[in-house]
């Protein structure tokens, strides 16, 4: 494990009396991109929330370069270095698409992301730069999604379902885009639903049936039989 | 001309309620928490004033410097260290411990003020007066309070959509989990918040301490007040509830100018109107 830059060991989570996770553990290499695969309701997201430390568990169920994370606050895990693009976006409604941006930003963590590189990634946010962020399209709502979480200059992004409610062209223009995102030595995990296109993307995917592991390897070592048995279970 | 004039001091007199609707307002609109104690916590403000005052025998205005830092103090505290406890999905909770509040700083000020009604005299400012052509005067002192509330309420606005702590108002009061995602400290901003309201709260109590006599038992009448405001000029509107408190002031002074005994029932009259025909308020912004 010392090597690993995120781990979760033996993770449980709940919401209230109800178990949504049976012992997870997963390994994020540095300059690693995993994918983590499931249908509905597998737990995909409640691990994205215990990592980020808006579900609290157990400190040493959660570590981050070496340190037991498990129970912090999610603004300090933040300011760890652990960025997330939520599943449905989430942008702040109140806010321009500037403010979403620079609110990401505010924690003043060093790195190559500013507003003026997020603007060069995704021209059309400059131009839009201050209408509301509700006045966006669904895929440039993302995009603020995605720059925002960059803003804070992570060590590694979280991409909760970015493919979720986009048309396929969208969703192929910001898959095509993200080895620019994640490039620079950045990690990430990848949650999705579409198996074809995680599989495109990472190095080593895990999935999830109802709150367990039921599978990992490396893409190119898994055949779809295996992998159909561990989404859906049959 | 005693319409006229009814109506100019019920202006003035509605820069005070739109400074006690103002904290109000901010803290429901950051964190949607109404609370009770709010009236209490103005009369709170005013019975500081009049102990620094009587104290250090300066004129109020001038205790504002230590009054205002004292209660954004008490309310970073208060908010910190009991009201972020109660925040949650149930709206209960915050109603019922502000309310408990309510009743320990109106208990407790009569403990140590007992029920005297006090006032606190600003000197020679009280009496001055601007001629105007047409009979008419305007008092030096309202309309200095009246030109405060206008400056407190352009900061606040300044503070809400142009400043980084507004930007994180604004943020949490949209989505609390993804604000904390963004590296904002949840109870921070909130105790923040609530030392913001506070600190208008100190500058309304001091100002109706000059105004008016005041005693411990007179909170909740202005939390009407303060509420009658909001809800006339729309809830998450700052200008509009300046607008808010200026229609309540008006319609009091002219209710009084029919009849003394009308001042309170046509400002609440006033108050039902706009609830009838707008029942969002006349700029209404949060849903």
């Amino acid at each position: 494990m010392a090597d690993a830059l995120l781990s979760t060991q033996a993770l449980e989570a709940y919401y209230g009396d109800f178990q949504a996770l049976f012992g997870i553990s997963i390994d994020v290499f540095p300059g690693e991109v995993i994918a983590i695969i499931g249908a509905n309701g597998a737990g995909k997201t409640t691990l994205m929330r215990s990592i980020t430390g808006l579900i609290k568990n157990k400190p040493d169920m959660v570590f981050w370069n070496g340190a037991a994370i498990g129970a912090r606050r999610a603004d300090q895990v933040a300011a760890a270095g652990i960025a997330m693009v939520p599943e449905g976006r989430q942008l702040f409604q109140s806010l321009s698409v500037e403010e979403n941006l620079i609110i990401g930003g505010q924690l003043g963590r060093k790195g190559p992301w500013s507003l003026e590189k997020v603007f060069e990634l995704f021209p059309i946010l400059k131009e839009r730069r201050n209408v509301p962020s509700t006045a966006l399209s669904g895929g440039q709502q993302q995009m603020v999604a995605i720059g925002r979480a960059l803003m804070s200059n992570p060590q590694i992004l979280l991409f909760d379902e970015i493919s979720l409610g986009l048309a396929p062209i969208i969703i192929k223009s910001i898959y095509q885009a993200l080895p620019d995102i994640i490039g620079e030595g950045m990690s990430a995990i990848i949650v999705e639903q579409d198996v074809a296109k995680a599989l495109s993307v990472s190095s080593r995917v895990y999935c999830l049936q109802e709150g367990r592991i039921s599978l990992e390897g490396r893409p190119e070592t898994l055949n779809r039989d295996d992998i159909s048995a561990a989404y859906f279970g049959v | 001309m005693d319409w006229i004039n009814a109506i100019i001091q019920g202006i003035l007199l509605g820069g005070l309620y739109a400074l006690f609707a103002a904290g109000l307002s901010l803290i429901f609109g950051v964190m949607r928490l109404v609370n009770i104690a709010h009236g209490d916590f103005i009369v709170l403000a005013a019975f500081l004033g009049l102990s620094v005052t009587s104290v250090l025998g300066i004129s109020p205005l001038l205790a504002l410097f230590l009054v205002v830092p004292a209660m954004a103090g008490l309310g970073y505290v208060l908010q910190r260290g009991v009201l972020n406890q109660t925040l949650g999905d149930d709206i209960l909770p915050p109603l019922l411990v502000t309310f408990g509040l309510s009743v320990i700083i109106q208990n407790g000020l009569l403990e140590i003020y007992s029920a005297d009604p006090q006032k606190m005299s600003a000197g020679p400012i009280e009496t001055a007066s601007i001629a105007l052509p047409g009979d008419l005067n305007i008092g030096v002192l309202p309309l200095v309070m009246f030109l405060v509330a206008v400056a407190v309420i352009a900061g606040l606005q300044w503070v809400f959509y142009r400043s980084a702590l507004g930007r994180a108002f604004r943020a949490v009061s949209d989505k609390q989990d993804i604000a904390e995602l963004m590296g904002l400290n949840k109870a921070h901003v909130f105790g923040l918040a609530m030392a913001l309201s506070l600190a208008v709260v100190a500058i309304a109590g001091v100002f109706l301490g000059i105004r008016t006599s005041f005693d411990p038992s007179i909170g909740p009448g202005r939390l009407i007040f303060g509420f009658e405001a909001v809800i006339i000029g729309g809830l998450g509107n700052l200008w509009g509830t300046l607008i808010g408190g200026i229609i309540l002031g008006v319609s009091q002074n002219i209710g009084a100018q029919i009849n003394p005994g009308w001042q309170l029932l046509a400002g609440h009259i006033a108050f039902l109107f706009v609830l009838a025909v707008r029942p969002r308020g006349l700029f209404p912004r949060i849903d």
